[in-house]
């Protein structure tokens, strides 16, 4: 191999899938469950909902900020959108049209918030997120009045079980996600924007840019992502529910760090991303099949989460060397 | 007499660079010596191989006559080698005693002896004669106060060689005469000094013998007493320079005034400012540090609020409130600090040089690369840009080429009126000269140049124009018939002997 196909393996995202692929060969070849079709469809329906958020979430990570409130948030939007779906007076088509646009503008409007108070007040998104993340939560607690909605209608359940080849619709909605943010942040200037905000906010400003606008969209972005996530979580598990993602920004946390994206910002892709969402779906789906206890699971991906940015930071190291 | 430190072949390569090749110098006791070398020239290489950060390929080193074969940045600290660099590492929210002993705090079991500290670091201050309060946070000192910490830090414990690098990059020419003063007394102290400076005239206050490098070796030793700027010069770059300024008679500013400020006023300040430039004019800004000339020129850029004030393009008053609205009537700012505001290091060269113009390198929202690396190429080509390619990370060009960078960016904005803050300040001086070039090609373009120095000579050099900046006031305004040192530096302090 030369060193430059060598030094390429490692820069981009190539190394990551290496280590998916020698991921998914060892579960393959010492759990024969695992390579079972059913299976791996089973895998991509459980990675689908993570993905969808963590798409979101790598654009606000590159811009060196984050979103605690992405579980709470995509609660919300289950009940917006649950609360939609099953008002009887409304038809089928039309209750279900304005149940996705609800759950969509419910994550718009937490988004907005999120970037907005964070830019216009100077405050760190850690923080303006954490205080997201419970004012999503009893919103919807007290929209619901704690209660799960289901009895969505049948088409709807329908589309969440359909699956092409094998490979569940969900999924293709969730690919098709990442697909349209990679053409996004890739192509178009508003993605070049975000690369080089996340590396050099100043810079840009004295550029003559709108730092802030791009940062709140970031922000708002991420909240459409929730949006979208909640009505994919509806179409797998069909109830809408205050209580459910708990702990879901940490899964997505972790697949976009695990994707390479750099916490400080500017650098990272959302081909990383959906590697990083897919090793982590591997990851807890084959360590269950190969007989590991709940507890013992959550040990191995922790291991994992510290060993990727581990790895990462040699992985920079060493494409530097190589050059 | 035995050398303190004596180098003798010092080798170093990296992959593809020798970056050092047979490099002795010997510097006694009680020695001042200025290294000198052009950005690249390996001074930084050689520092770092002298405090352990890294190891020499071959060679020998001898302090005070023992072998000295530092592991580590640490060994080095220990056996009494203590650098300043030009970036300063202090730690903002601790006081000055807490940042000089950082890394020796005085204990009482496991708590800091704070009264000791205070004590002991007092008696550091007052060994250089430092009027600073121990207890003071470091965030609030200014920058020449930073680099005096800096020094009675590296001072505070067993010190045998200091080494300066750029220690005088961002001070005032009354600080740094300061400055000087220090390193004589501990000259007289016994300690070695290394002095590493882009100002070859400070060389002359304090430095007893010149150690030039280039491309990594020794040009010559000197002794500074009866070495010419000019001689120094051509060891440098080796070549002989024709002149250290450009100007060229034959481009004279036209009437038209293109950009004019009436009565700006900083925020906080009750001083209006008023200046106009005309087309084809370099208008220099001169001033001692702190006498608000970049404050100025960031409040009319709307980099920094502003508390009133008008701002004219051609005649026409424009409302300039962020950088955006600035760009947008063909205003450029290209700071002093290009690593941190004027680049996006870890981005490629191209997209730097489109940066301010991404609406020309794209369509419908989507960039194109064709017109990104034809717009790269174009001005990697006009301005002689030194990269391997369009797609280089800007943090791999040398300080020079960075700085052409920025300007590309401009040029690609079309921008008419250009701030530069400080546009050759750590750049070497081969490169220096380019960018004197450049600027007259601006004006060849009918471009209007706005240049900030704290270099007077520069100034001098390649001005129309200067105004002087006195505590945030202009306090004069000299055309070129008129320029005199004398002249400038009275209005320059004119407000501080008030």
């Amino acid at each position: 191999m030369t060193k430059k196909r060598l030094s390429f393996l490692l820069m981009s995202e190539a190394g990551i899938g290496v280590v998916l692929v020698l991921l998914c060969l060892v579960f393959a070849l010492y759990e024969p469950n695992f390579r079972k079709p059913n299976n791996i469809s089973n895998i991509f329906t459980q990675i689908s909902i993570n993905t969808v958020i963590s798409v979101g979430m790598t654009f606000v990570i590159l811009l060196g900020g984050i979103d605690l409130s992405v579980g709470s948030v995509l609660s919300l939007c289950t009940i917006l959108a649950g609360l939609v779906i099953t008002n009887g007076d409304l038809g089928v088509p039309l209750a279900i049209l304005l149940a996705i646009l609800a759950s969509l503008a419910g994550g718009i409007a937490c988004g907005l918030f999120n970037g907005w108070v964070s830019e216009r007040w100077r405050i760190p998104s850690f923080v303006v997120t954490l205080g997201m993340l419970n004012i999503a939560r009893g919103s919807a607690l007290s929209i619901s009045n704690s209660r799960t909605i289901f009895n969505f209608p049948r088409v709807f359940n329908a589309v969440g079980t359909e699956s092409y080849f094998g490979i569940p619709l969900i999924f293709l909605i969730a690919l098709a996600i990442v697909l349209v943010g990679h053409f996004v942040l890739s192509y178009t200037v508003f993605g070049r924007m975000i690369y080089g905000i996340g590396n050099n906010e100043e810079a840009v400003r004295l550029s003559g840019h709108n730092v802030k606008f791009y940062k709140v969209t970031a922000f708002v972005i991420c909240g459409m992502a929730v949006g979208l996530a909640a009505i994919l979580y509806m179409l797998r598990l069909n109830i809408a529910s205050p209580i459910l993602g708990v702990g879901f920004e940490l899964n997505a946390i972790a697949a976009v760090v695990i994707g390479g994206t750099s916490m400080s910002g500017g650098k990272g892709s959302l081909i990383g991303t959906l590697i990083g969402a897919a090793i982590m779906g591997v990851l807890t789906n084959g360590l269950l099949l190969v007989g590991l206890s709940d507890f013992a699971r959550q040990i191995v991906t922790g291991f994992i989460i510290v060993l990727a940015v581990v790895l990462d930071t040699y992985r920079v190291k060493l494409s530097h060397m190589l050059e | 007499m035995t050398p303190i430190l004596e180098l003798k072949n010092i080798s170093k390569s990296y992959p593809g660079v020798q970056a050092l090749s047979d490099v002795s110098l010997s510097l006694m006791k009680g020695e001042c010596l200025a290294l000198l070398g052009e950005n690249g020239a390996g001074k930084s290489t050689l520092i770092k191989a002298v405090c352990g950060f890294h190891h020499a390929d071959s060679g020998e080193m001898f302090l005070d006559g023992q072998p000295y074969r530092p592991l580590d940045p640490h060994a080095a600290m220990q056996a009494g080698i203590r650098v300043v660099y030009q970036e300063f590492n202090l730690l903002g929210y601790l006081s000055v005693a807490e940042n000089i002993f950082f890394d020796n705090l005085p204990r009482r079991g496991p708590l800091v002896d704070y009264r000791r500290l205070y004590r002991e670091a007092q008696a550091v201050l007052d060994r250089l004669g430092l009027d600073l309060n121990p207890r003071t946070p470091v965030e609030l000192l200014g920058v020449a106060q930073m680099q005096l910490v800096e020094i009675a830090k590296a001072i505070s414990s067993r010190c045998r060689v200091l080494i300066l690098d750029e220690p005088t990059a961002t001070l005032s020419p009354k600080d740094s005469g300061r400055l000087f003063e220090i390193v004589r007394a501990l000259k007289a102290d016994g300690i070695g000094v290394v002095f590493i400076s882009h100002h070859l005239k400070e060389i002359y206050e304090v430095a007893d013998r010149l150690t030039v490098l280039r491309n990594g070796e020794v040009v010559g030793h000197r002794d500074v007493a009866g070495t010419a700027i000019p001689e120094i010069v051509s060891m440098m770059v080796g070549r002989d320079m024709d002149a250290e300024y450009p100007f060229r008679a034959e481009l004279q500013p036209n009437q038209k005034v293109i950009f004019e400020a009436r009565d700006v006023r900083i925020q906080g300040s009750s001083t209006p400012i008023s200046f106009s430039l005309r087309e084809g004019e370099i208008l220099g800004i001169s001033g001692l540090v702190g006498s608000k000339r970049t404050e100025t020129l960031r409040a009319i850029f709307g980099a920094d609020p502003k508390d009133g004030g008008e701002v004219f393009i051609d005649g026409n008053q424009v409302d300039i409130r962020s950088p955006r609205d600035a760009v947008a009537c063909g205003l450029s700012l290209l700071t002093e600090d290009r690593k941190n505001q004027g680049l996006i290091l870890d981005m490629p060269v191209f997209a730097n040089v489109t940066m301010a113009a991404l609406d020309k390198a794209s369509r419908h929202g989507l960039m194109r690369r064709g017109l990104e690396t034809e717009a790269a190429d174009k001005y990697i080509d006009e301005l002689g840009i030194r990269t391997p390619s369009d797609k280089q990370l800007c943090r791999n060009l040398s300080g020079g080429n960075q700085q052409k960078v920025v300007v590309a960016k401009w040029l690609y904005r079309d921008a008419r009126i250009l701030f530069f803050d400080e546009p050759t300040r750590g750049i070497d001086v081969g490169a220096k000269y380019e960018i004197y070039l450049l600027l007259w090609r601006l004006l060849e373009r009918g471009k209007g140049i706005l240049v900030v120095s704290s270099d007077l000579n520069e100034l001098m050099g390649i001005c129309h124009r200067i105004l002087v900046f006195s505590a945030g006031t202009i306090a004069g305004e000299v055309e070129r018939a008129d320029f005199s040192q004398e002249r400038i530096l009275s209005y320059a302090y004119r407000e501080y002997i008030k």
